[in-house]
């Protein structure tokens, strides 16, 4: 993936087609989605796939229009789980954003504004998904796509502590996690649980065989809860463990734990207050993670109190 | 717990995961509903994994005894 993004180099294409005289709407390549290639008059339009979900009804549509478009017949899918299609000539991106219109699919975006935002399978049809990624992806894509930040900003949901959305790279990223509550009427003292926990933070009482649980060992992943044959363990409550900060490319960063249970209905104020706390704080051109270095991080919680509330302990 | 009788048994020590689930889905499946098989599994990834398909089938586990390296399930078919 190149940098070369259009928008910089909008005012200096000129419309300057051969034969008819054609009239291009540059605020199209302005919000992005519209990425140079090295090829003379080429570009890639990326599409907006949140979560990187598609139905086969349009994914179908989809490929005809990419099949008539791209010079080249080839789609690459992106780092953030959206379809592009490639060897697009410019010409051609009023005719090409008519058709994907039509069949309901918008461009994605490039430059400092709120993407589209990437999630697992979440707990819809993964055993280990814990919160419904797909369903958040969604939320954020309708409520957030676009918005103004200082640099980009990146969103993304994983369903469990796994991590495949790599939440930990992301400048704001959300991790499902599971609360488990042990009831020992129901507990036979099968000690699966304690097989089952791979973070060691189930070992089981060697004369009656149940539980003892150490909190501070657990990344509440619910392997307890699935394990176990007699619902002894069972889910308390489940929310997002919350990442700022952090972000991949030339110099990472890692991100920093900022809540521990955030309940779905709250995912929404936290984009929403963070983005405002950015866009206050942030420099044009600095990703968010460096502003809370410069800015400091308490600045930034004292800030998001009303929503991250209590959550818990924050593991800076 | 009162030993509960079983319908047949199944030895999965020194099956791989998911190896292990297929051959207890199949004979479950060639069981009846409310028969009891016995699943002989090791410690470690089959005990980690297994149950919670079981499980996730549909199935309940209603009997566990762990016997020095593997367990002895008793699961009732749905």
């Amino acid at each position: 993936m190149t940098d070369h993004f259009i928008q910089d180099k909008t005012t200096k294409v000129t419309v300057n087609l051969e034969g008819a005289e054609q009239k291009m709407d540059f605020n199209d390549l302005k919000s992005g989605g519209f990425i140079k290639q090295r090829q003379k008059d080429l570009f890639t339009v990326r599409l907006r796939c949140p979560g990187g979900r598609l139905s086969t009804e349009k994914l179908i549509e989809i490929s005809k229009i990419a099949h008539k478009y791209s010079k080249k017949g080839v789609v690459h899918f992106s780092f953030r789980q959206s379809l592009e299609i490639l060897y697009v000539d410019y010409k051609e991106f009023n005719a090409i954003v008519a058709e994907l219109e039509k069949i309901g699919q918008k461009v994605a975006s490039c430059g400092p504004r709120v993407r589209v935002p990437t999630a697992c399978g979440g707990c819809e049809y993964n055993p280990n998904g814990l919160t419904d990624t797909q369903k958040m992806a969604e939320m954020v894509d309708k409520t957030f796509f676009g918005t103004p930040t200082p640099h980009k900003f990146k969103t993304s949901f994983s369903g469990c502590p796994i991590d495949c959305a790599r939440t930990k790279e992301m400048d704001l990223g959300f991790q499902g996690v599971v609360d488990p509550k042990w009831e020992e009427e129901a507990c036979t003292g099968c000690t699966i649980c304690a097989e089952a926990c791979k973070e060691g933070a189930i070992e089981s009482d060697p004369d009656t065989g149940k539980p003892i649980f150490d909190p501070l060992k657990c990344i509440w992943c619910g392997d307890c809860i699935r394990a176990c044959p007699t619902e002894a363990w069972r889910p308390k409550r489940y929310g997002h463990i919350v990442r700022i900060g952090g972000k991949h490319g030339r110099h990472p960063m890692e991100a920093v734990e900022v809540c521990s249970f955030l309940p779905d209905e709250k995912v929404a104020d936290a984009i929403r207050l963070t983005i405002e706390w950015y866009n206050a704080n942030g420099r044009r051109g600095e990703r968010i993670g460096n502003t809370l270095k410069r800015v400091g991080l308490d600045n930034y919680l004292k800030f998001m109190e009303p929503v991250f509330q209590n959550n818990q302990a924050v593991k800076a | 717990m009162a030993e509960t009788k079983t319908d047949a048994t199944i030895d999965l020590r020194g099956v791989m995961c998911p190896i292990n689930f297929v051959k207890t889905k199949l004979k479950l499946e060639m069981m009846s509903p409310g028969e009891v098989l016995e699943v002989i599994l090791d410690s470690g990834e089959p005990i980690q994994n297994v149950p919670k398909s079981i499980k996730e089938e549909g199935h309940r586990i209603v009997e566990v005894k762990k016997e020095g390296d593997f367990f002895r399930l008793k699961v009732e078919r749905s």
